[in-house]
Parts: structure tokens; C-alpha cells; sequence
């Protein structure tokens, strides 16, 4: 009797396991095939030699990473850490802009009679309907020499004259915050929805200035918004190759670029392989920080990334 | 727990320390120590033509004049949309007046932003800071004040057992049960010792007998404390176990201001005798002899008030026997009969009206669905009413 019952027990967590398998093994297979393989492929190139031809080969070295630290024939040379930091400093500002364009615009969004607001969402959408590398172009016609835009920033001393603000680290930036503004705007109206507008009258009503009232009951209340806005914009602002390199003009190289050069006209697959693996590193590490920023803000509270 | 008078004069005192060092205007600490020798002086509020329109030209209140006193538990009572929410937003300074003016304590506080005003709301859904723990809710207003920590924590920890929640500071918001949450935030209104604690409907979210008990509590608090509270609801009964003073709402207008008893037993109108749940309401004419002729049949002998329509309270009703006929008597037929306990409640059959009429259980036995019975009118029982 006892017996049966166990046996059938252990049956049906079979099958329970069998089910369980199947509903993920196509995800499992989709994963290992084109993440984990391909990352340890990545991971074993950046470890190996360059050879004469451009294809990596025996024996493993630590000369891509070297390289990458600006160690090269003609002794130590900043330009690959410069790159690194640009890309960090592009992102961070970048990021930023999109945020503080990003917050009014979702609040003014939410506040609009709910027939309105898709058309709205869909206003700060269209632009991304084109390619990004016809809206760069149009960016670089925009900010070349002798444009409007270009004499006007020139008169006001913001640049040298005759000198467009293309290209530029300025036009980098500016492209970055053109092109990620919508994944910022559609998170964080999606949490002004959901927001309790009871929660920001109780601070006003208890005291709290407006910077005070933004700070402790619009931001807990927006937060997972942010974050997920901030990694969907940080994480390919940041590997972005198209928009440096035509608004950036060669000026402004990000890692993207620099690793995208590795594989095609220097030839050096271990060098990129290494760019690859660090900008990896650095987007896990970012993940991590604003991990930690969003419990601190949002007052201990893990935030889903 | 300290005695209510103790606890009063010791957050009078705190606001004082609390409010010395960043007090911007002198005034303020001036009368803030005023009342730190005295026991603590509430504030009153006077409205002065105040009106409010919102987009699409709807009128949400037409012209509002009320005098609260210092020290009162007044409430505004109207059905859903009669404007008594955003009176009270106006007066938590959420919203703003089109016209008119506000004063609280003396004082013009019409154009002053919510969180410079002296004013604390009890939210209709608490509206708790989620991602803050009890303490740190209770604690806000203060540290929005740029109180000092070790001075904050003492008084939320004070407050917190005033209110009887002392035991749950640690809790995080969302494992409170709705009364606790209630209890929340009116703590974390009260610690700013406001001159005005404003309350939008806070017991409507939880269940009939919790609901009773903090009715009492909730007085009970307001009396301790001598604040000045402004209480928003629909509930005519908890208007009236609670309020000092009520003024009935519609239509953006106050309909009448007096005592639960001045409303109840003489409402200024129909729609406030409705409101309270009165049902024998009658149109009246009025003969020659100083009779009155009502859908019920002819009443005689009372003093004629003003008005068009004539109100008879069922509890002033006489249940008789069928025949014990006479001047103000009206045959009439039971409908139901509803045991209260206390009482018993009829709905009668007038022929060409309905009536109610409650009896107080005295022991005198009952009468049944369908028996025929004589309904005594007494003058005492009569309140006329416009329109």
C-alpha cells in the first residue's frame, strides 16, 4: 500500500521533471549555443597570440590585454585607455541627459487625458522607425561647419569660429541622447502610470520642498522605471559603434569602435577579443552599482534589473 | 502612556525645541513658545467666499463660507461629488481657491504652498510612504523640517505609543493590517502637532466594527489633543457620533452647519433631511384654520412653520391601537416590522402614503405585518422645511 503510493509519488515528479525540461530545454540549447559558447570562444581568443596573418594562435599570452593597456612596439601610448574612459564618460553623460529629458517628458505624458497618450508614446517612438545610420547623417548636416546651429554656437563663443560642432565629443553625446531618449521615456511613463499621486501630495503635505518631494516620493515611486531605462540605454550606449564613429568623426573613438577595428582593418582578433571581454566586465560591473544605487534608493528594496 | 494633557504639553514643548533653531520668521516661534507656557491654543478656520471651478467649467464649490472654531471636531458631510473633498484640499493647500479666503489661526494662509501650512492630512487611502518603514513615515515631517535625529526619533517613538502602535515601528509598510495603517498615518500627521489636522474620509476603507471603534478612538484622540480637526465623510452616522459641529454639503454649497442634534432633529431643508435618513417627508398646504393638509391627512392644532414641506420623525410617532381614534391620529397598516433590539421599526401603509415609525421596546408587546393600527402625530415631532 505504502509502497504504491511512494512509487507513484516518485512517478509523477518524473514526469513533473520530464515537463519542467522540455518547457526549457529550447531555451537552454538557444543559450549555450549563442551565449555561452561564443562568450568562451571570446574569452579563449583575447588569451591567445596574434599571428603574423591576423588570426589568433598558440601559445596564450597575456599580449592582447598589454596592448589594450597601451603597451605596444613603439613603447606605452594612452590612446586605448583614452578610448576606455571616453566611452565610460560618454555613457555617464549621456545617460544623464536622456534622464533629465526623459523624466518631464514621461510626467507630462501620464498626466494627458488617457485617450491622448498613445499618440503621444508614439511621437517619442517614430523617430527610431528610421535607421540610425540615416538619423546620424542627419545629425552631421545639422552640426557641420557654417549651419545655423554651427554659427550660432560659434558666436556665442562656444566653439571656435569656422569650427562646426561637428564633429565632435559634443556631437557623440548628442547623438547618444537623440538616439536612447525613447528606451528611457516608455519605462518611465509606464511607472508615472502605475505612480500613486496620493503618496506625492502626502509629502508636499508633510513638509517636503519640491526638490524634497521629488526626491521621496516621485523617484521611490519612478525607480524601477529608471533602472530599467538606465540599463536599456546605458549598456549599448556604452558598446555604441555607429554614432561615434560618424559623429565622432574619428575624434572621438568609443570601444565599440575600437574593437569593431581589431576584427576588420588592424587585424589583431586577440586585441579585440580583449576589448571585448573588458566591455563586458564593465557593463556586468555597471549592473552592479546601479544595483546597489537602486536599494539605496528606493530604501532597501531589491530593484529588479 | 502617559495622561492626554501630558502628552499634549509635552509635544507642545518639543514642537518648540524643534521649531527654535530653523525657524525662519520670529513670529512663528514667537507663538509657538506662547503656547509652550499655556496649554497648547488651537487654531481656528474661517472660509470667505471660497470657489472653485474645474476645467470643463464644472463647479465644485459655488461659494463656501464656515467658521471652525478652535479646538472643534467639525466634519463635512455630503454625498460623493458635493465638493466637501476638495474643501478640504483647498485647506491642505493641494488645491488652489478661484476666490475667496482662507484663514487659519488669523492668519491669511490662502496663497502659502502645502508644505509651508501648518496643516496635516490623514489621506482617504493613507497614501503610507511604501518604500519607508512606521518609524521612518511617522519621523518625515519632522525630517522635512530638518529636525534633529536623536529629537525625531524621541518623539516618533512617543507618538508611536500614544497612538498604540509602538510595537510596530520596525514593521515595513506592507505588513500592516488597514486599521494599523490608519493608525500610521494619523501618527505621522499628529507628530507635527499641526494647527489643523485634516481627515479625508479615514475609516472608510476598513470594516464595520473596527470602523466603530475608531470612530470612538479617533474622538477620543481629538478631545485629548484639543486640535482643531476638519473631518471629511459620507456616513451621516459617523458624522454625527463623531462631530462636534457638521455642515451638511451639496452642490458645492453648505446646506447647513450646526450640531449632530440641530441637524438631525431640524434640518434646514429637504435635501438635508434626506441626506440624514429621514423619510417621512410630506408636502404640505396650508388652510385657512391653521390646519396643514398632507398627503397623510389634515394636522391641526400645531404651530405652522415656514416652509413647503413638513418632516415627522418617526420616533415621535405613537403606535396604537385601531381604535383609539382622534384629532393628528391616522389609520394605518403595518408593511414590516423590523427588530432592532432596542426598537422596533414599522413601515406602515397610510392609504395614499408610506410612513415609518419607530417604537422603543418597553415590553409592551408588538404589532404584526399586516395589523391595522392608529398613528398619533404630535406637534413636538414637526420640523418644516424648504425646499
Amino acid at each position: 500500500m505504502h509502497k504504491g503510493r511512494r512509487s507513484r509519488q516518485a512517478q509523477r515528479h518524473w514526469q513533473q521533471a520530464a515537463h519542467m525540461l522540455g518547457t526549457i530545454a529550447p531555451g537552454i540549447v538557444w543559450i549555450v549555443f549563442f551565449l555561452v559558447l561564443p562568450s568562451a570562444y571570446l574569452i579563449s581568443v583575447s588569451f591567445m597570440t596574434n599571428g603574423p596573418y591576423g588570426l589568433p594562435q598558440m601559445p596564450l599570452t597575456l599580449q592582447a590585454f598589454s596592448q589594450l593597456l597601451g603597451f605596444g612596439f613603439l613603447g606605452w601610448s594612452p590612446g586605448n585607455l583614452y578610448t576606455v574612459l571616453r566611452s565610460l564618460w560618454q555613457t555617464l553623460i549621456a545617460t544623464g541627459f536622456v534622464i533629465a529629458l526623459a523624466y518631464p517628458v514621461a510626467y507630462y505624458i501620464s498626466t494627458q487625458p488617457a485617450g491622448r497618450r498613445p499618440l503621444m508614446l508614439l511621437f517619442v517612438v517614430v523617430p527610431s522607425w528610421t535607421n540610425q545610420v540615416i538619423r546620424a547623417f542627419g545629425w552631421m548636416n545639422l552640426l557641420a561647419p557654417d549651419t545655423p546651429l554651427s554659427n550660432l554656437a560659434g558666436a556665442l563663443g562656444l566653439v571656435p569660429d569656422q569650427m562646426g560642432l561637428f564633429p565632435s565629443n559634443f556631437a557623440v553625446v548628442l547623438g547618444l541622447t537623440y538616439n536612447f531618449l525613447p528606451f528611457m521615456v516608455l519605462p518611465l511613463y509606464a511607472a508615472f502610470e502605475k505612480m500613486d499621486p496620493e503618496i506625492v501630495e502626502a509629502a508636499r503635505d508633510l513638509y517636503a520642498t519640491p526638490v524634497g518631494v521629488f526626491r521621496h516620493a516621485v523617484l521611490p515611486q519612478t525607480l524601477p522605471g529608471l533602472m530599467a531605462g538606465t540599463v536599456l540605454v546605458s549598456i549599448p550606449a556604452f558598446g555604441q559603434y555607429v554614432i561615434p564613429q560618424l559623429l565622432g568623426g574619428g575624434k572621438s573613438m568609443m570601444l565599440g569602435n575600437l574593437v569593431a577595428r581589431q576584427f576588420a582593418e588592424a587585424s589583431n582578433w586577440p586585441l579585440g577579443a580583449a576589448g571585448a571581454l573588458i566591455m563586458i566586465l564593465a557593463t556586468l560591473g555597471g549592473l552592479l552599482v546601479l544595483r546597489r544605487l537602486g536599494r539605496r534608493l528606493g530604501g532597501g528594496k531589491e530593484v529588479v534589473l | 502612556m502617559t495622561g492626554g494633557t501630558g502628552m499634549t504639553s509635552e509635544m507642545t514643548r518639543d514642537a518648540v525645541e524643534a521649531a527654535a533653531p530653523q525657524s525662519a520668521s520670529g513670529e512663528t516661534a514667537a507663538r509657538r513658545q506662547e503656547s509652550a507656557r499655556h496649554p497648547r491654543e488651537a487654531s481656528s478656520i474661517s472660509l470667505r467666499g471660497v470657489r472653485k471651478t474645474f476645467g470643463g467649467g464644472v463647479v465644485a464649490l459655488e461659494h463656501v463660507d464656515l467658521e471652525i472654531e478652535a479646538g472643534e471636531f467639525f466634519t463635512l458631510l455630503g454625498p460623493s461629488g458635493c465638493g466637501k473633498t476638495t474643501l478640504l484640499r483647498i485647506l491642505a493647500g493641494l488645491e488652489e481657491a478661484d476666490s475667496g479666503e482662507l484663514l487659519v489661526g488669523g492668519r491669511d494662509i490662502t496663497t502659502i504652498s502645502a508644505h509651508r501650512r501648518s496643516v496635516n492630512t490623514v489621506f482617504q487611502s493613507y497614501a503610507l510612504f511604501p518604500h519607508l518603514n512606521v518609524r521612518e513615515n511617522i519621523a518625515f515631517g519632522l525630517r522635512m523640517r530638518g529636525v534633529e535625529r536623536a529629537e525625531y526619533e524621541r518623539r516618533v517613538e512617543e507618538t508611536a505609543a500614544f497612538i498604540k502602535i509602538g510595537e510596530l515601528t520596525n514593521r515595513p509598510i506592507e505588513q500592516l493590517s488597514g486599521g494599523q495603517r490608519q493608525r500610521v498615518a494619523l501618527a505621522r500627521a499628529l507628530i507635527n502637532e499641526p494647527d489643523v489636522l485634516l481627515l479625508d474620509e479615514p475609516l472608510s476603507a476598513l470594516d464595520a466594527g473596527l470602523r466603530s471603534e475608531l470612530q470612538v478612538e479617533l474622538s477620543q484622540t481629538q478631545q485629548r489633543l484639543g486640535m482643531t480637526f476638519v473631518f471629511v465623510t459620507h456616513d451621516q452616522q459617523e458624522a454625527m457620533v463623531m462631530s462636534d459641529r457638521i455642515a451638511v454639503m451639496n452642490d458645492g454649497r453648505v446646506q447647513q452647519v450646526g450640531s449632530p442634534e440641530e441637524i438631525y432633529e431640524r434640518p434646514a431643508n429637504l435635501f438635508v433631511a434626506r441626506f440624514m435618513g429621514h423619510t417621512n417627508l410630506y408636502s404640505i398646504e396650508r388652510d385657512g384654520e391653521g390646519g396643514l393638509a398632507t398627503e397623510l391627512g389634515r394636522i391641526s392644532g400645531c404651530e405652522p412653520g415656514a416652509g413647503t414641506h413638513v418632516l415627522i420623525r418617526p420616533e415621535t410617532i405613537d403606535v396604537l391601537p385601531p381604535d383609539e381614534t382622534g384629532a393628528n391620529r391616522f389609520s394605518a397598516r403595518v408593511v414590516e416590522r423590523l427588530y432592532r433590539g432596542a426598537f422596533n421599526e414599522y413601515r406602515l401603509d397610510c392609504g395614499a402614503t408610506a410612513i415609518a415609525a419607530i417604537a422603543s421596546n418597553r415590553g409592551q408587546g408588538h404589532y404584526n405585518e399586516g395589523d391595522e393600527v392608529t398613528l398619533a402625530v404630535d406637534c413636538d415631532g414637526l420640523v418644516f422645511l424648504g425646499d
